[in-house]
């Protein structure tokens, strides 16, 4: 490896930054550091969303730290593991406020998680980050949910592939929230793009037969299917999918496919044709992406996951949440909203990720790509995506003080329900 | 037509993925009367033989036919050996017992493997075209192998002396004893065949659901809900159970969706149990194996 002089500073100071910790972490009493928390899902079922989460948040307060930390003050990350247990969620997230004080908690994966600990985290007036990407419709004066909505990613991969499939669309998704919701957003870009839902049916998170759907699929005869299925037992649809031939004659784009790095866990014909929308793909080809890649490939070695949209954005998210705090100058809760507000903007391995002051989305690129030989190609990016589901139903900036998930109204403004 | 034939034949994929994934279990439990909660790990287990050594170079057939029965079997063996031995007649200690090993299970495969691993297999044979539809060859293949696995079972207990030895055991243990059979090595092998099948199917159903460490979680309940729907006659039971759980899953799930399938699944094993306590081989079959 070559030695520039700023590379040996770099390394200088992060080898005095570690060297140091001891002495930071003694002190941690005093009123010296900024104290972050990360309450993501590091075993159970959730742990292939959660675990790469962990790993890039961890990166990023790393290198905030060895940069010189934040206001002069070095980041204290304290990570909790709730086990994919909601329980669990609701007791760190008030053990984060109410014990460990933080300044902010970056938490959650499912939206039952996030939806379990903000009104603690409300209660206890703490800054929240949730850096998943999710149905959308949360209005909440002191939570950021910088992942995508479907207004963003799922209004752009429906009339791609009916452009490039046909009109004839057959929904598969999860029994839970997310699925529903999303499955709502789906038929009604369908119906906008003069489509047909022939049906859509719904999978408990525990199935993994799904051959009586196959064969439903193959009796509707659609132009595509859209799958909203979520976590690893689902993953099994896509190979029994391919084990009757079917993926051969009838295309499969999804909303979800990829977020637990599913690409990688089928073979490459299993899974080659398959499209996608995300704001984030490890394949974006850009400087600042392969330079974030290559550090964390570097980081955690060969076995270093595959980076997601959710494992990105959370490497963002802090990024996000520290640019608030410089401009704002202060760890206080409302200055570092108001910093955040004016709108704060980070150019990110995603490209550039702004705040969207109104509903304190993120205004972020989406990526449309398909899925080859295990990799993605990317085919279409949409940059500067608003979050324009939760925009119709959320003003924080017309009536501050709102802490709502607004998802009902926000399918009735959509003219959904 | 074709649709019924396609049909048909996915109703009876999914009454033999019932009775693989439960066999094992019925063995365990129908002999021994020990209630082995690590057995969706078992499952597991097999699923990542094949998966670690087929991406290793080992021939897929192989590795599922041969290497995952007999490297779960012998993990059963000494499971038997190091915990359960020292359990039997204690139900809910070995009940508690067998849930930490699979919780140990788990955490030691992600240790190792971490939370999700890599297939390069995916199902083999092909599609197989039945008019306009067209069905897994794989599938049609678990089919069969279902049947020959519950035909093998059968003929080993009723006309072997193993199985003679080991059906005696099962009835009176103290009497086996007293005419020399020596008993705990009968419950370790049948704990280790158990074992054996459960590891077997684990590897058989990998090319179709993948593997993941947590993935026995999803077999468990229904193994659970077939093998006590069954009763006490191992093979009688287990099929029987399959036959009218599985049935009642695949007809609810096409005319109606996949979660009314699974409460259907449930609902039926309820009402079942309520009006049969003992299970279907406690009322009818009652003589059978």
């Amino acid at each position: 490896m070559k030695l520039d002089r700023r590379r040996f500073l770099q390394t200088t100071s992060a080898t005095a930054a570690v060297m140091a910790a001891p002495g930071i972490i003694g002190r941690a009493a005093a009123d010296d550091t900024i104290k972050m928390v990360s309450i993501l899902d590091q075993s159970g079922g959730l742990d292939i969303y959660g675990k790469p989460m962990v790993d890039t948040t961890v990166m990023a307060v790393e290198e905030i730290n060895a940069a010189g930390g934040l206001l002069g003050k070095q980041i204290d990350l304290k990570t909790y593991d709730p086990q994919s247990n909601i329980q669990f969620y609701t007791q760190f997230a008030t053990q984060a406020a109410a014990s460990d004080k933080a300044d902010v908690v970056h938490a959650g994966i499912t939206s039952a998680s996030r939806e379990a600990i903000r009104a603690t985290f409300n209660r206890f007036r703490t800054l929240y980050f949730y850096n998943t990407l999710y149905e959308g419709g949360v209005c909440d004066r002191s939570t950021y949910c910088t992942g995508s909505t479907p207004a963003q990613t799922v209004e752009k991969l429906v009339p791609y592939v009916m452009k490039k499939w046909g009109k004839k669309v057959y929904i598969v998704a999860a029994d839970y929230n997310y699925g529903h919701i999303t499955a709502d957003w789906v038929e009604k870009y369908v119906r906008d793009n003069g489509g047909e839902n022939v049906a859509t049916e719904f999978f408990p998170l525990d199935v993994n037969n799904f051959g009586t759907t196959i064969k439903k699929i193959q009796a509707a005869k659609p132009d595509l299917v859209m799958s909203a299925l979520v976590g690893g037992a689902h993953v099994a649809f896509y190979r029994q999918y391919a084990a009757a031939g079917m993926n051969n004659s009838i295309p499969i784009a999804s909303t979800t496919f990829g977020v637990g790095n599913e690409h990688t866990l089928i073979s490459a014909e299993e899974g080659n044709g398959m499209i996608v929308a995300y704001s984030y793909l490890q394949e974006i080809d850009t400087p600042t992406n392969k330079d974030f890649v290559g550090r964390f490939q570097a980081k955690y070695g060969a076995d270093a996951p595959y980076i997601n949209e959710l494992a990105a954005r959370s490497y963002e998210g802090a990024y996000l949440w520290a640019e608030g705090v410089k401009k704002a100058g202060s760890t206080d809760l409302a200055a570092v909203i108001e910093a955040l507000d004016t709108p704060v903007s980070y150019n990110g391995p995603s490209g550039k990720l702004e705040v969207e002051p109104k509903t304190h989305h993120a205004v972020q690129n989406v990526y449309l790509a398909e899925l080859q030989g295990q990799k993605y190609n990317i085919l279409e990016t949409y940059e500067q995506q608003q979050p324009a589901d939760t925009l119709l139903v959320c003003d924080l900036v017309k009536e501050p003080n709102q802490s709502k998930f607004y998802f009902e109204n926000g399918l009735e403004a959509a003219g959904i329900k | 037509m074709d649709l019924a034939i396609a049909l048909a034949l996915q109703i009876i994929y999914g009454i033999a993925n019932l009775v693989l994934i439960s066999l094992g279990l019925a063995i365990i439990f129908g002999m021994m009367r020990v209630i082995n909660l690590a057995h969706g790990e078992f499952i597991m287990l097999g699923g990542y033989v094949v998966v670690i050594s087929t991406n290793h170079g080992v021939n897929l057939w192989f590795a599922m036919l041969i290497l995952a029965p007999v490297v779960v079997g012998l993990i059963g063996v000494i499971v038997e050996r190091l915990l359960i031995r020292h359990l039997y007649g204690r139900m809910v200690d070995t009940l508690l017992a067998t849930w930490g090993l699979s919780l140990v299970l788990i955490g030691l495969i992600t240790t190792i493997f971490g939370a999700q691993t890599a297939t390069t297999i995916s199902a083999p044979l092909g599609a197989v075209p039945i008019g306009e539809y067209s069905t897994s060859g794989y599938e049609l293949f678990l089919i069969a192998v279902a049947i020959v696995l519950s035909v093998v079972v059968y003929l080993a207990l009723k006309f072997t002396r193993i199985g003679l030895v080991a059906r005696g055991t099962m009835q009176a243990a103290d009497m086996a004893s007293a005419l020399g059979v020596s008993t705990s090595k009968v419950y370790a092998i049948t704990f280790g065949v158990g074992a054996a099948v459960s590891g077997f199917a684990g590897a058989l159903l990998a090319p179709l659901t993948g593997v993941l460490p947590t993935i026995g979680a999803t077999y468990i309940a229904k193994a659970f809900i077939t093998v006590i729907s069954g009763g006490t006659a191992i093979l009688a039971g287990t099929t029987s159970a399959s036959v009218l759980l599985g049935g009642i899953n695949g007809i609810v799930s096409f005319g109606i969706g996949p979660t009314m399938g699974e409460v259907a699944l449930l609902v039926a094993a309820v009402i079942l149990l309520r009006l049969m306590p003992r299970g279907i081989t406690g009322r009818i079959f009652r003589k059978s194996l």
